[in-house]
């Protein structure tokens, strides 16, 4: 682990002085944990037998081309129904070896509160979901399993109340409540070390899709995509792919209603280095600072900043990021629905889009690995409304 | 003559006559910047000893309710961190004397730029800038960009903050020390306990005079303040709440409030 928690020039911990101590605890218990042999067969195990590791990785039947071959790593598969779940299970168990009894998380779609419900129900952890107003209104179904399942969940009616405004809450609430509270944070952005911890637990995305590709088709694949938000599912995919120079890692942003406009959220595409939520990393921002509004039709890519290690995988050059409107993510998720039986989360249709534009541009043989980051059950509301044949 | 020493000259001053400084926080452009304005005056003139003003930031984290509400009417108002640094220049020309200092987040410095910031801040007469998310650890950057400027770095010291990092903010920290009465985010409380030992240890340290913050509204958080050892106070919450509470009497409101707080900072 990187121990100033920087990556290039991005990263850091810009949080009030108040939370430093229970970040440097955070570290410690994690490097700990790392090291211990017992913690990561527990989590091993939790992962294979309650969270359903590993995930499949499926070869599309029907989409593709003569020429390109679009593999699919089924995140959506997994207890839980997103990639969340893995480092939650992680982050509880570094909650339990700290001795906290009471887990706090920001979400955006929902998906990462019902991860960390479903974490909290399991180890009998007091749990606290912030959740942006607005994402409540659309996310209606994730704020009921997350009630199921014991949580409390807080509506923000702060800002643009949505995700970025549940962060804000969430590290209110933890400045306050460290003593005896872990912030589960839910994606790779936050301060370090949060952006590293999360990597490290979504690792296991990239590590099973390099084997089963090596096991299927005898070579790696051209280019592996995923879906950013705060980024967690796209780094866990890329992570074990980092150092293989011939595969091309490209994270896909949310471009809104287009990137001539304001509303996107295109962070790595239209933002500019800033500081937000901890993190020296691209931010979506005006001329002064202050932070835009963000803009995507899935809660979980509609955020204005990203996690600092995908601004230094940018600025490096290692990644590339491009955008995928709201229609072309609504055209791959109807389609992937339709052509393989498959129905995906809003955000994990916006990689989708991008596999098949390089699908169709394809001259010569090609391996596409996309990270299907969530299905879309928690979608189907709006899903209806958006695309629904008969309406 | 450095601008930072309007601190020392009101703590030699006050330490005469055995008193604590009474610090007042408006946030700039809440409810429209005329108003702030006439609120800092009234504030002086009801004895505030110095002022901390923030410059409005659209998502800040220290912050309790009252103050992110403040923080959201001054941008719906359209308050910019350059109105800011012209109110706060105007202020500068009527009060040569009473400190104050910037209150506001990394973002807004970034974006201008550090130095860039710290000088536009100078040139206002601001004499320190407190960066609510700019720990001791990031703080290098940001302390150096002041130093350049001519303005003093306030750092914040908190009573779970460990000894190694509390000897760096007595390194690294110039005009006064912040130090949070308690966890969590600013507010206003009905009652406050005080972490003696924080300013002992911050004594032994050499750090800069430490004044408390985070929670104080009343006049009896003032004595306990200053029985328990700070070199002032600042009351944030109850200001900004005041005025809200008086719109269109905001200044008197206040003034009236200023002098309560000022006469228990009186042995
Ligand atoms: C299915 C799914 N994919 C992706 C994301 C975006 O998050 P991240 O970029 O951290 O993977 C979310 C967030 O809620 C999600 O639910």
């Amino acid at each position: 682990m990187k121990r100033d928690g920087r990556f290039g020039r991005y990263g850091g911990a810009y949080v009030p002085e108040i939370l430093m101590p229970a970040l440097d605890q955070l570290e410690a218990a994690f490097l700990d944990a790392q090291a211990d042999p017992a913690f990561n067969a527990e989590l091993d195990e939790l992962l294979a037998k309650y969270a359903g590791r590993p995930t499949p990785l499926t070869r599309c039947r029907n989409l593709g081309t003569d020429k390109a071959q679009i593999y699919l790593k089924r995140e959506d598969l997994l207890h839980g129904g997103a990639h969340k779940t893995n480092q939650v299970l992680g982050q509880a168990l570094l909650a339990l070896r700290m001795g906290k009894r009471r887990i706090i998380a920001e979400t955006g779609a929902g998906q990462h509160g019902v991860a960390t419900a479903l974490a909290g129900a399991l180890f009998g952890l007091e749990t606290r979901i912030y959740m942006g107003a607005h994402d409540v209104e659309r996310q209606r179904l994730n704020v009921f399993r997350m009630e199921l399942m014991g949580a409390e969940v807080i509506p923000v009616e702060s800002g643009s109340r949505t995700l970025k405004d549940a962060i804000n809450e969430a590290l209110r609430d933890w400045a306050a409540s460290f003593a005896d509270t872990h912030y589960l944070l839910g994606t790779v952005a936050g301060p370090h070390p949060f952006p590293t911890i999360v990597r490290e637990f979504q690792r296991v995305i990239g590590k099973e899709a390099r084997a089963q590709i090596l096991a299927e088709e005898g070579r790696l694949p051209d280019a592996v995509i995923a879906c950013v938000g705060g980024g967690s599912n796209a780094m866990g995919a890329f992570a074990d792919f980092v150092d293989d120079e011939t595969v091309r890692l490209i994270g896909v942003e949310a471009a809104g209603r287009g990137l001539d406009g304001a509303e996107h959220g295109a962070t790595l595409l239209r933002g500019r280095p800033g500081i937000l939520h901890g993190a020296e990393t691209y931010v979506l921002q005006d001329a002064d600072g202050q932070i835009s509004e963000s803009w995507s039709v899935s809660a979980g890519l509609d955020y204005p900043a990203v996690g600092p290690e995908h601004a230094y995988l940018k600025d490096s050059g290692r990644a590339d990021y491009v955008g995928v409107t709201d229609r072309e993510a609504l055209d791959a998720f109807a389609l992937l629905a339709r052509s393989e039986g498959i129905i995906c989360a809003f955000e994990s249709a916006h990689a989708l889009a991008h596999a098949l534009k390089l699908a169709e541009a394809a001259t010569q043989e090609t391996l596409l690995v996309v990270n299907l980051s969530g299905r879309g059950d928690k979608d189907m509301v709006q899903a209806q409304g958006l695309l629904a044949p008969s309406a | 003559m450095r601008n930072s020493s309007r601190y020392d000259r009101m703590f030699e001053r006050l330490a005469e006559r055995d008193e604590a400084a009474f610090g007042a926080f408006v946030m700039l452009g809440d409810p429209d910047l005329a108003t702030s304005a006439a609120m800092l005056d009234a504030l002086v003139e009801g004895g505030a000893d110095m002022l901390e003003v923030g410059i409005p930031f659209s998502d800040p984290v220290a912050d309790g309710p009252v103050i992110q509400a403040a923080a959201v009417r001054a941008l719906a108002r359209g308050a910019t961190p350059a109105d800011c640094f012209a109110l706060l220049k105007a202020f500068r020309a009527r009060h040569p004397d009473v400190p104050v200092g910037i209150l506001t987040y990394a973002n807004l410095v970034v974006a201008r730029g550090r130095d860039a910031f710290y000088r536009a801040a100078a040139e206002a007469g601001v004499d320190s800038v407190l960066v609510a998310d700019v720990p001791l650890k990031e703080a290098a950057p940001f302390v150096a960009s002041a130093g350049a400027a001519g303005v003093d770095p306030v750092l914040i010291a908190a009573p779970n903050t460990p000894a190694g990092t509390l000897a760096g903010i007595a390194d690294s920290a110039r005009g006064y020390t912040y130090c949070v009465a308690r966890a969590g985010v600013t507010g206003a409380d009905a009652e406050v306990a005080f972490d003696a030992g924080l300013l002992a240890r911050l004594g032994e340290l050499g750090a800069p005079p430490p004044v408390l913050g985070f929670g104080i509204s009343r006049p009896e958080h003032v004595r306990a303040a200053r029985r328990a050892g700070a070199a002032g106070i600042i009351t944030g919450s109850a200001i900004v709440a005041l005025a809200a509470g008086h719109p269109g009497r905001e200044a008197e409101a206040v003034r009236r409030f200023a002098a309560g707080m000022k006469d228990a900072t009186r042995p």
